[in-house]
């Protein structure tokens, strides 16, 4: 504490001294900005090249983020969005607070994504997680999942990006038919819990054989626990896939500045960070390639609605889970 | 003195007012944002769904707090003093923390199905309304229990003496002296436990097992997070405070004064029942009760035990941050309802004051805070005022169980020493510091626990409004869990209850020092 009221008056002494260097301000959230996500290193490296202060405001998650930026309006502080996720990217531009970015490198995504608003960073795909140890056969489809005995806790769509992304997941995968497999599952779930945390929390206390989570959540594990117990089960109807974005403001006192921060999380400085600190894949992968360890991790199909179908699609597939689910 | 007590009483007045700018006014900026309203068929599957667990949740926490207050107001044992602070831990708990701790015991993997699978019968599941319900027993039983009891052992020593020397059977004092006490005490708490569940979401949702256990709670936090229907969250924000309303209403009208007379603060001994068969339902009671409350508190203590070894450094500055969040909202909340007791108290007191001061338990936190943000936004950096916003919405939040424990001790004063001292000219801040603030003392020492474990547990706001710095400790398990690190997450987590629970106990132990 006190080293940080130290710290915090040394900046203030050392801002009031020298000319002030321009404050690029990035909305971001909670995981990302945290000392375990890669917005500190993201912040040194970018701070490096910049001649600039890069400072970090943080809102929950992807959906707080929208909201945060859609009570602040055109007095927001910030210059840049980061962690939209394509679900949102349709609501996002509707709301005209975003401007088009000044152009970016080329990205490595297993669909085409491109945008002249939201640049993608990072991506993963939904995946069920399951411990070997406690279900050695994991189901291949939704089908089969239904049909089985194998219990799963889920997310609510209304609250978490990971539970629109399975609505969305089912609609891709089985179109007119999610309402019935929607029933087949509905014996399977456990519950459904308001968020990611949550549900993550409940799997690790052996709550639910597997939960909704991302196929690259066992790299966690196995990189940074030493734990290979941890697996995501492959579905032969392919994975729906969340691409993560940033977007810059309309209303940013510095336009050029956030350009070029747009710019460099696409660089080999910043995407080499994203898969051992957000266990995503990174947009662009780096010179050095995967971390080790990812090469075990299932490689699906993927499933994918563009961002003006996946808008259009959330009502009626939010309905049509709660019809299928109230008992 | 006059002067001062003119004083005392405008300052209650002035609070009240306060909590309706706080709450209605926040709702009404939302609303202003927002325009029109509408509520669909969904909205009003949730709000049914929201009022019928909160009744049950209400009325099984309170029957079951009965037998247990009644055990501990009439039984002394070695370890009473710890075992009643220790059985307040649950209400004090994270609403994470706490369900994960449920789900070790009642849970597909917890003790009690590992013992009924051992048995070779069929395992029970949590999920449902019933496991919604117990939860919901299990947070506010504690509250129930402290309520009750406080209003047990207020019962002059005298009646009981009286009652003795009178020959009464147990069954003579418990219609004569302990029934009307009850009439008076269990609508309250009865109505304070309605309404903190009409505000629950986590725990109904995670519980719940589905959809249909949609609380109007999470119906906003789903209007403002992820559709950004500002129309909707406040139209459903002020259906919660309608049905706030109605409650305080229903409550008030329930209550009989039961009028016992003065006493001089001695604590009563029982010869009625010292027979066996009281002694065994007792000793039940409290035994059952301890081993539901303390058994998932024993879970979380060994589950952090394993994180302790992985603690962030920024635990500490976190804690540091939190207990002064704590602190500050306690002591804006103990003086806001020291004046708006005292406010209501007097003679002619306007009736919605009393209203006033139930009104934040109705509120939704996340319409408070969304209010609060659009207020604060356009004048200040909403980061910078973190800390001190979220211990102002906290005290505001918890000023309703401040109120409901300070209000019947105060009324019981001035019934019982109020002539006295208004023959005495004993008035203003004199008739505070001689007469009042003595006797309050354990009440007020018990919700400012209360109200400082509640403010180190808050997710809410703080969430809102923090930024990169300024991480409290639930902020910093959420961020953890976020990353993965359950393992941490749960050492801070340990690290969190045990602040909690010590600065509840120090409280506590403050006030009941006078407790002879």
């Amino acid at each position: 504490m006190k080293s940080s009221i130290f710290a915090a008056g040394f900046c203030l002494i050392a801002t009031t001294a020298t000319a002030e260097p321009p404050v690029l301000t990035v909305l971001a959230y909670d995981s990302f900005t945290s000392e375990w996500g890669p917005g500190p290193a993201i912040e040194t490296a970018f701070e490096a090249e910049c001649a600039c202060d890069l400072r970090f405001v943080t809102a929950g998650d992807g959906a707080a983020l929208l909201a945060r930026i859609q009570l602040e309006g055109a007095a927001s502080d910030a210059d840049v969005v980061l962690g939209l996720d394509t679900a949102l990217v349709a609501a996002a531009t509707e709301t005209g607070l975003f401007a088009p970015h000044g152009g970016v490198p080329s990205v490595d995504l297993p669909v085409a994504f491109d945008d002249p608003v939201f640049v993608p960073f990072d991506w993963g795909w939904f995946a069920f997680v399951h411990d070997k140890t406690r279900l050695a056969e994991a189901p291949t489809s939704f089908e089969s999942l239904a049909a089985s005995d194998v219990s799963i806790v889920i997310q609510d769509p209304r609250s978490s990006t990971p539970g629109l992304g399975l609505l969305l997941w089912v609609r891709a995968a089985y179109g007119d038919r999610a309402a019935e497999i929607w029933k087949g599952l509905a014996d399977n779930i456990v519950t459904v819990t308001p968020g990611w945390s949550e549900a993550y929390g409940l799997f690790l206390a052996g709550e639910a054989d597997m939960v909704l989570s991302y196929s690259t959540s066992p790299a966690y594990h196995l990189i940074a626990e030493d734990d290979p117990t941890k697996a995501a089960a492959l579905f032969e109807e392919g994975h729906y896939l969340q691409i993560e974005v940033a977007g810059k403001l309309a209303a940013s006192d510095q336009p050029e500045l956030a350009d070029r921060f747009l710019a460099f999380l696409l660089s080999d400085a910043a995407q080499s960070v994203i898969p051992t600190t957000n266990w995503m894949y990174p947009a662009r992968v780096a010179e050095a390639g995967l971390p080790a360890g990812f090469d075990t991790l299932i490689s699906p199909e993927s499933l994918y609605l563009g961002p003006a179908e996946a808008e259009a699609l959330r009502g009626p597939a939010v309905d049509e889970w709660r019809a299928a689910l109230a008992r | 003195m006059a002067r001062s007590a003119g004083a005392l009483n405008g300052g209650g007045v002035a609070v009240g007012a306060a909590l309706i700018l706080l709450t209605l006014g926040t709702l009404g900026v939302v609303l202003w944002r927002a325009g029109g309203a509408s509520l669909g068929p969904a909205d009003w599957a949730a709000i049914s769904f929201t009022v019928v667990q909160a009744a049950v949740s209400a009325l099984v926490s309170v029957g079951l707090a009965v037998p247990v207050a009644r055990a501990l107001a009439r039984r002394r044992f070695a370890g009473r003093g710890l075992l009643v602070s220790l059985m307040g831990a649950p209400f004090l708990l994270p609403a994470v923390v706490a369900v994960l701790a449920l789900l070790q015991v009642f849970g597909r993997s917890g003790i009690v199905n590992r013992t009924l699978e051992a048995a070779g019968l069929p395992p029970v599941s949590i999920y449902g309304f019933h496991g919604v319900v117990l939860a919901h027993v299990f947070f506010n039983l504690p509250l129930a229990v402290r309520m009750i009891l406080a209003a047990w052992q207020a019962i002059p020593a005298e009646r009981f003496t009286l009652a003795a020397s009178l020959g009464f059977s147990a069954r003579d004092i418990f219609r004569h002296i302990e029934r009307p006490m009850l009439r008076e005490t269990v609508p309250g708490v009865l109505l304070a436990i309605f309404l903190v569940c009409t505000t629950s979401f986590a725990v109904a949702l995670t519980l719940g097992g589905g959809p249909a256990a949609t609380t109007v709670e999470l119906a906003i936090y789903q209007a403002v997070r992820f559709e950004f229907d500002l129309d909707r969250a406040a139209a459903l924000a002020g259906v919660q405070v309608v049905i706030c309303a109605i409650a305080v209403l229903a409550a008030s009208r329930l209550v009989r004064l039961s009028g016992f007379g003065a006493g001089v603060d001695r604590v009563a001994a029982r010869w009625d029942v010292a027979g066996k068969g009281h002694r065994l339902i007792d000793e039940a009671a409290i035994a059952g009760a301890a081993a539901f409350l303390l058994v998932p508190l024993a879970f979380i203590v060994l589950g952090g035990l394993g994180g302790l070894s992985r603690l962030p450094d920024a635990v500490w500055p976190a804690a540091m941050r939190s207990v002064a969040v704590a602190l500050g909202s306690t002591a804006l909340c103990l003086a806001a309802t020291l004046l708006l007791a005292i406010a209501i108290v007097r003679q002619g007191a306007p009736r919605w004051l009393e209203t006033a001061g139930m009104l934040p338990l109705a509120s939704s936190s996340l319409v408070l805070g969304t209010g609060l943000f659009l207020v604060i936004h356009p004048l200040a950096s909403p980061e910078a005022l973190a800390l001190p916003v979220t211990a102002l919405v906290n005290a505001a939040l918890a000023l309703p169980f401040a109120l409901r424990l300070v209000l019947p001790a105060l009324i019981r004063i001035e019934a019982a020493h109020g002539r006295l001292a208004d023959a005495l000219g004993l008035t203003g801040m004199a008739r505070l510091r001689w007469l009042v603030l003595p006797r309050l003392r354990p009440v007020l020492g018990f919700a400012g626990g209360l109200v400082a474990a509640l403010a180190m547990g808050d997710l809410g706001v703080v969430a809102l409004f923090a930024g990169e710095q300024g991480v409290t400790l639930p902020l910093l398990v959420q961020r953890l869990i976020g990353a993965y690190r359950m393992e941490a997450a749960s050492g801070v987590s340990l690290v969190l209850v045990t602040l909690t629970f010590a600065l509840f106990w120090l409280f506590d132990r403050a006030g009941r020092h006078a407790d002879r």
